[in-house]
């Protein structure tokens, strides 16, 4: 297969587990996009990559959270998971820090993202 | 070209709706053709059936649905981001047991995957939000 694109879809997420709902969302259109048999890169870039930490717990703002979301990833075969490297260092963390395996990428590899698929959505 | 919007900014809270209205009027202006506005995250209260701004001001609802009437443009919104901030239509309103309801056509309840095969199928999908 010489497709153009690695993947249909890149879903860029910019806002933590917390506080917002908008990486709830974001996932919510990641995975309903890999549920319809859609290649999904997420890119998590700025505040989030805090998503990614590990030993999140629900807490009690009432929120749901999004780790369990995350976890379930590989069940809908969203495997290609980028972060922001200078992201990471901003928030003083490094990958071990995260629940998943990344694929860390710098500003320049990141700007080449959008132009790999055909479709990006920004959360 | 055939166009769809994302629009993700509530109405009246932010510039999202002022912008997306403008740039979907433009858009027909020029002979392009916009399928489907698709509202999503707090941008699903664009389809809030109530709203009654004061008369001085932009009717945003109003003007969705005078583009859609006027351009045969669809208006989509996520139900499951239209269901949690009170957004339902008759149907929705009756499986839920809810008086009233504050979604009605042209504004149609709808699942994510359209927004998915919409950004796939139109040669332009364009966002505003916050």
């Amino acid at each position: 297969m010489s497709a153009p694109f690695p993947s249909d879809l890149l879903v860029i997420l910019r806002h933590g587990s917390h506080g917002t709902n908008w990486l709830r969302e974001g996932l919510d259109a990641a995975l309903v996009a890999a549920a319809f048999g859609r290649g999904v890169s997420l890119l998590f870039m700025g505040e989030g990559v805090t998503a990614l930490l590990r030993d999140q717990q629900v807490g009690p703002l009432g929120q749901k959270g999004t780790s369990a979301t995350l976890e379930m990833l590989a069940m809908y075969d969203i495997e290609t998971l980028l972060v922001e490297e200078a992201a990471l260092e901003r928030f003083g963390l490094t990958a071990a820090d995260l629940m998943l395996p990344v694929r860390l990428l710098s500003a320049e590899a990141i700007a080449a993202q959008p132009g790999a698929h055909r479709l990006v959505l920004t959360f | 070209m055939r166009y769809a919007i994302l629009l993700l900014g509530a109405p009246y809270s932010c510039q999202a709706s002022h912008s997306a209205l403008r740039f979907a009027r433009a858009l027909v202006d020029r002979g392009h053709r916009l399928e489907t506005v698709f509202f999503y995250h707090d941008g699903v209260h664009n389809a809030a059936r109530l709203a009654a701004p004061p008369q001085d001001e932009p009717h945003l609802v109003d003007a969705w649905v005078a583009l859609s009437t006027e351009h045969g443009t669809a208006l989509q919104v996520c139900i499951a981001a239209a269901l949690r901030r009170g957004l339902l239509d008759a149907r929705e309103a009756a499986r839920h047991g809810k008086q009233g309801h504050s979604v009605e056509a042209p504004f149609e309840l709808t699942g994510l995957g359209q927004l998915v095969d919409l950004g796939l199928s139109c040669d332009r999908l364009v966002t505003f939000g916050p």
